[in-house]
């Protein structure tokens, strides 16, 4: 790939940028939910990472073997018994997690699998989400771009909704970006944050 | 064990100047050498994987330089058990010994060696097709870029021996067999022969294509209550079988499902598949379908779970197809898309 391909993705994808710098050279990384592999392209970029992706859907997989992504075609709600204990450095699950069903143990899954966990999702406490329904109505942005009706965002939560969620499943949180476009927010971030981007491992 | 042997080759594509740019497409139970286009005086005889290799094609002859061959024991031209053995001026028949996935790889490799490549861009096969793929990169870990396993598996299951089992006993017992040396009485196994491919075919269709296609379709509006044909699933049956058994050696087939069965790669190795893969340094696209039960998705799963182990480059697609076991023969887009965009990347290594 060309390098001007790792400006273009950082810019369009700001959680990107953030995930990379935190993986080390030449790491193995799991991507769930990668969905055209760009993510994985772009670590392939930066990082020289061993990566790998997995995907339901079929159009995906094509796109993910043009971006010369591996990636293995799941289901991420059937478990992740393709992969054994402790095979990766990272496990990512990108703009993901709002969408899966079986959260809980999916982020176990993530740990059994990898040393340590990078979740990214939209904030649902962002100021302008809570407009939103302040003004009576479900939020409809560019980080939520979905109706009511047609989301597959089942799984929305806030930035303390998912902390306390790490503290009751023994998670134990180690770095943490919030972003709004591409500019950070370290003021107020579940309420001035629109993207959230997280690093964890298993508590011991 | 051979005094000597043939093997009988087509090539498609021109190999190109540093030789990088040859795959080897490796045949199934009944497969040959004749995998894709039609002879002039022949225009009928099209290629048994013409859909995925030619000109355009997913493997683009245009691109790669492209070998089919007959497996050492077939029944199209290489050397089996139709065969002359030089030794007694007969067929070989029951003479001809067991040859094993691991013997075929070694042939391949002479062959390659007569064809001055070192390297194969890609080496690719279906179902037994795809256990030579991957036995490759464990026998020749160095001689081989990209390995593409479809429908296959790392060994054969209980269940897929016992109908291997029954097929083959269709044959051995038929009164023509004489013990595999049928060709000095001047007749064929062709009632086991046929029984073995009926059975064989069933195995490879699924469920929901035989309903699809024939259903509880009769031949004529009413049933006959007698044992001949009713039901247009038993006129397709017996008609594959008798097609097959016209052409098809029966000891190459017992020699086939043989192979199938011994395959095993995990076996010297506590079958530890992860072990047995640690040689390997190919990249890998397995691929397997939705439907296929013979050599069922768990199967290829297996694979990929080895690989991954060894941190070994690997992609997987899970083909939604209704064809079952067939459906790696059949044409279809999406499967043809993943095909096309992985040999796509293979030609971007290389220079024409």
């Amino acid at each position: 790939m060309s390098t001007h391909d790792h400006s273009t993705l950082a810019a369009t994808r700001p959680d990107f940028a953030a995930i990379a710098s935190w993986i080390p050279q030449g790491a193995s990384v799991l991507d769930l939910g990668c969905g055209d592999g760009s993510l994985l392209r772009y670590l392939q970029g930066t990082s020289k990472v061993q990566g790998y992706g997995v995907e339901i859907s079929d159009d995906n997989i094509v796109a993910c073997i043009q971006n010369q992504v591996n990636v293995i075609q799941g289901n991420l709600e059937s478990g992740l018994s393709g992969f054994e204990s402790d095979a990766f450095d990272y496990v990512i699950l990108s703009q993901t997690l709002q969408a899966t069903r079986h959260t809980e143990p999916l982020m176990q899954e993530m740990l059994r699998v990898g040393r340590e966990g990078i979740v990214s999702f939209p904030n649902f406490g962002y100021w302008r989400n809570r407009m939103d329904i302040l003004q009576g109505n479900m939020p409809v942005s560019e980080d939520l771009p979905y109706q009511w009706y047609d989301t597959p965002n089942i799984h929305l939560c806030t930035l303390i909704d998912f902390e306390t969620f790490c503290y009751d499943n023994k998670i134990h949180i180690l770095d943490r970006r919030v972003m709004t476009g591409d500019s950070e927010i370290k003021l107020l971030p579940n309420l001035l944050g629109s993207t959230a981007v997280y690093r964890f491992k298993r508590a011991d | 064990m051979l005094p000597n042997y043939e093997l009988v080759y087509e090539t498609y594509g021109s190999l190109n100047s540093d030789k990088s740019n040859a795959v080897l497409v490796c045949h199934a139970l009944s497969g040959h050498h004749h995998v894709a286009g039609y002879y002039v005086d022949d225009p009928k005889n099209v290629g048994w994987w013409d859909t995925m290799v030619g000109p355009g094609k997913p493997i683009d002859t245009e691109k790669f330089f492209v070998i089919g061959l007959n497996n050492l024991g077939g029944c199209h031209g290489s050397t089996g058990p139709m065969s002359i053995n030089p030794k007694t001026g007969k067929p070989y028949g029951a003479s001809f010994p067991v040859v094993t996935v691991e013997d075929w790889v070694e042939s391949q490799a002479r062959l390659a060696d007569q064809l001055g490549i070192d390297q194969f861009a890609a080496i690719i096969g279906g179902s037994l097709g795809g256990m030579q793929a991957l036995q490759w990169s464990l026998a020749h870990p160095e001689r081989v870029r990209h390995v593409l396993a479809i429908a296959s598996a790392p060994r054969l299951t209980a269940q897929n021996i016992a109908f291997n089992d029954v097929a083959r006993n269709a044959i051995l017992t038929d009164p023509n067999f004489y013990g595999g040396d049928y060709y000095e009485h001047g007749v064929v196994p062709t009632r086991g022969l046929r029984l073995a491919r009926m059975l064989g075919h069933i195995t490879y269709l699924s469920n929901d294509a035989m309903a699809d296609k024939f259903g509880r379709g009769l031949r004529s509006d009413k049933y006959s209550y007698s044992y001949d044909i009713d039901f247009e699933i038993e006129s397709y049956l017996r008609y594959q079988g008798d097609k097959f058994a016209a052409y098809f050696d029966a000891n190459t087939y017992l020699l086939m499902t043989k192979a199938l069965d011994y395959f095993d790669p995990a076996r010297e190795y506590d079958d530890d598949l992860n072990k047995a893969f640690a040689v390997a340094r190919a990249n890998f696209l397995v691929v397997s379908f939705t439907t296929d039960w013979r050599f069922a998705p768990e199967r290829s799963r297996a694979i990929v779970k080895s690989l991954l182990h060894n941190r070994l480059k690997v992609s997987y697609a899970e083909i939604t197809s209704t064809h079952g076991h067939d459906s790696f023969l059949m044409q279809h887009t999406h499967y043809h898309n993943v095909m096309r965009a992985y040999f796509d990347n293979i030609a971007s290594e290389f220079t024409a």
